[in-house]
């Protein structure tokens, strides 16, 4: 086919969790799945509106979105099952289109699994091969070569329902990957699985993507599911992309305010924004969110670790450490939960009480305790009459003058009871606490009502949480915290 | 305690409504005709004492079942009600699944409607509908006119009073039992099944004989014995839409009944095709386990 003669070079690479895997950069990169303006219409409703995207080879891509945003009519359309209103699909430069579904070198696995109950596990597996091959031996070494990756081997003679959910979750997969699709199709695949079996499920998915190296589209509504298994994540809203980027990029650099709130824990705070000086910077800022190729061409996406070194031009030290961050993010996002809050940002509330030990985190050499003067360029902020601007220096100055939306995640908001030294501080009153184990979530109400969540990890025991309802508090953020997105 | 009558209460009723009128039938079945009220004896005399009652059993016989064997009308009669009823089932299946499938298939909001019109006959007497079959099916029927005046036939058909009338009766009557199983399990389908063997390979076709029609299985099987056994034993339609020719068991019962007032030769006769019937309705019962299994 032409499509392998085109791409020696992702073969070479087939490591997907390395930086490497980024075929969405590679201008001579052919896609395995090309969306060419494509629309589907229900009568008046549009599901599918102009959709254009590209899918490559060995790439495990999630489409994410809330219910009725048009995933799972996408994935419908690539199996078959769903005719195209306008455009066209190519799967591995060939038109689809009035393909049926039956005659598709792709294959899906359902949410509900769909295996056959009057069948054993081997006589669901073996299904797929029945159809096109009359080779009974063929079929016995696909059939168990099947059993051993998914670890079925003692349960072949059972029949469906004498196995349990995440036994049929794997025979759906087994069945379903047993012809070598050039594409699998996973509709909410571990939707009925309970949380642990389920985040255990998601690195067998990860692993047994990266054995059988075929192209993964996953159509999920859990939005840390998708971060964890994909590569790339689609987030999606009323039939349109709304951005297509790596976890890291979405969740560190969302180009809108809608992905912003869907993927993970959001404040916002609006206000009007004014450019700021340039001073000490010559160079100007480089947003990573406002790139307008972004959406249109995946290629022209920037890598996370530019994005968040970018606005800190006097030599700092950014993040922690972007490959951590990344790693977390990544992989062990679902296990820890979210990243907690930053050194920098952890040193600013053990200040306020008589501390009876020191926190356990290390302030990093290089967290400001107090920056004599912040880097120039970016975005202030008027968010409330009379109170100080918040400072964003990753703002994009051509907001300047318009009224803005600062997101910026929980984890990256301090709260302590006196007021902090970092670049944003800001005055409210703690109206809840979310106490989540390891992690509590502070709602704070700041001037003008608006609501802002601060995550502080809980190193001490809950007895001694100094920071208590009603307690006037300071939150405070980094200038580099917050993303800044057109309100 | 409790619990012990909630469970009582099924026992009690098959015990006071099957048993016991079955071991009645049964005694009758033993016994000798005799021009008395009621027409048979011995009658069971409980003042006797135990020389009584000893004398009651050891007047009982398996005469009449003898009796039936030697007369080779009571055979025949088992063996063609058996054929009628196994091809009255077989058309009837032919004729109820594509239903059954196209009300399964049938939008949702439509499938109480469709419900609706396969019960609606049960409004009206069974004997009506079927005495009004007799009015289309005979020579001068509407059917025959119809037909005439299509041009189809020069000659009315001999419909009514044949083997034919009793199968038509048979499948109009005991359709909806045919239909309804099978809808049941057709309905209950997943209908991610189907997209996922086409996903397979399967074409349409394929797909409906490796998965559907073994999945409603269960349904069909139902279906049949709820028509094969009421069949087995059917009076009414044979001796309204049949023919003299038509030889069926219930007939038989009901003359040897009624005309010749031998209950005792009557009873034996119910007792054997209880006995040809309760190998089907085990059966029966196996199937509806094995549903209920598969749906754990």
């Amino acid at each position: 086919m032409a499509e392998t003669a085109a791409k020696p070079k992702p073969k070479a690479k087939p490591m997907p969790h390395e930086g490497v895997f980024e075929p969405w950069n590679d201008p001579n990169a052919k896609p395995l799945i090309e969306f060419r303006n494509v629309t589907k219409r229900y009568g008046d409703f549009t599901a599918i509106d102009d959709l254009t995207l590209n899918i490559y080879e060995k790439e495990f891509f999630a489409l994410l979105g809330p219910s009725g945003c048009g995933k799972t009519t996408m994935m419908r359309m690539l199996a078959g099952f769903e005719s195209i209103t306008q455009g066209r699909i190519l799967l591995a430069g060939r038109d689809i289109g009035d393909v049926p579904p039956n005659k598709r070198s792709v294959n899906m696995m359902f949410q509900s699994y769909a295996l056959f109950p009057h069948l054993s596990v081997w006589e669901n597996i073996a299904f797929g091969l029945r159809r096109e091959t009359k080779d009974a031996a063929r079929i016995t070494e696909r059939v168990e070569e099947m059993l051993r990756l998914t670890r079925l081997e003692k349960f072949a003679r059972r029949k469906p329902h004498q196995i349990s959910g995440g036994q049929r979750q794997r025979v759906a997969l087994a069945r379903s990957l047993a012809k070598a699709p050039k594409l699998l199709l996973l509709d909410e695949p571990l939707g009925a699985l309970d949380k642990k079996l389920r985040e255990e499920t998601q690195f067998e998915l990860m692993d047994i993507q990266e054995k059988t190296g075929t192209t993964f589209v996953i159509v999920t509504h859990d939005q840390e599911e998708a971060m964890t298994v994909a590569s790339r994540v689609a987030v999606m809203d009323e039939g349109r992309l709304v951005q297509v980027a790596t976890p890291p990029v979405i969740y560190e650099a969302p180009n809108s305010i809608y992905v912003a709130d869907f993927i993970g824990d959001v404040s916002l705070i609006q206000g009007k924004a004014s450019a700021r000086p340039e001073t000490p910077v010559p160079a100007p800022p480089v947003s990573p969110t406002e790139d307008p190729a972004a959406k249109a061409a995946p290629a022209a996406m920037p890598e996370v670790p530019v994005a968040s070194a970018a606005p800190l031009p006097d030599g700092r030290a950014p993040a922690p450490n972007v490959m951590g961050e990344w790693l977390h993010d990544k992989v062990l996002f679902p296990i820890l939960g979210r990243r907690p809050p930053t050194p920098k940002a952890l040193s600013a509330p053990d200040k306020a009480p008589a501390v009876p030990e020191p926190a356990p985190a290390p302030p990093e050499s290089g967290t400001p305790e107090s920056p004599p003067e912040l880097p120039g360029g970016g975005l202030a902020i008027h968010w409330a009459d009379g109170l100080d601007p918040l400072v964003a220096v990753n703002g994009d100055p051509a907001l300047a003058g318009r009224t803005v939306t600062l997101a910026i995640r929980p984890e990256k908001v301090t709260i302590s009871r006196d007021k902090p030294a970092t670049d944003n501080a800001i005055e409210g009153t703690v109206i809840d606490i979310a106490y989540l184990g390891n992690i509590s979530t502070y709602h704070v109400e700041i001037a003008g009502g608006v609501m802002v969540k601060a995550q502080m990890t809980n190193t001490r025991r809950i007895a001694k949480r100094d920071i208590t309802w009603d307690d006037a508090v300071w939150i405070g953020f980094s200038a580099t915290a917050g993303v800044v997105l057109d309100a | 305690m409790r619990k012990a009558l909630v469970i009582a209460v099924p026992y009690l009723w098959l015990l006071a409504l099957f048993l016991v009128p079955f071991l009645m039938v049964l005694k009758i079945s033993l016994s000798d005709v005799a021009l008395s009220i009621p027409p048979y004896t011995p009658q069971l005399d409980l003042t006797g004492g135990l020389a009584a009652i000893g004398e009651f059993f050891s007047q009982l016989d398996l005469e009449n079942f003898v009796f039936l064997t030697s007369d080779d009308l009571y055979i025949k009669a088992y063996a063609s009600s058996l054929t009628i009823a196994v091809i009255s089932t077989f058309l009837t299946l032919l004729i109820g699944y594509p239903i059954a499938y196209a009300m399964a298939r049938a939008a949702p909001e439509w499938r109480p409607t469709l419900l609706m019109l396969i019960i609606l006959p049960f409004w009206t007497s069974f004997l009506i509908r079927v005495y009004a079959w007799m009015g289309i099916l005979s020579n001068t029927g509407l059917l025959n006119q119809f037909l005439l005046w299509l041009g189809v036939i020069s000659e009315p058909l001999e419909i009514l009073n044949t083997n034919i009338a009793v199968y038509i009766g048979v499948v109009y009557t005991y359709l909806p039992f045919m239909i309804l199983p099978i809808y049941a399990t057709l309905e209950r389908m997943d209908g991610s099944l189907l997209e996922a063997a086409e996903d397979l390979g399967c074409s349409r076709l394929s797909a409906f004989w490796l998965v559907t029609l073994p999945l409603s299985k269960t349904g069909i099987v139902a279906g049949c014995f709820l028509v094969f056994i009421p069949t087995l034993g059917e009076f009414v339609i044979p001796s309204l839409l049949g023919g003299s020719q038509t030889l069926m068991i219930g007939k038989v019962l009901f003359e040897e009944f009624l005309n010749n007032r031998d209950w005792p030769v009557a009873s034996a006769v119910a007792v054997i095709l209880l006995l040809i019937l309760i190998i089907p309705i085990i059966l029966f019962q196996r199937n509806e386990q094995r549903a209920r299994e598969l749906d754990q």
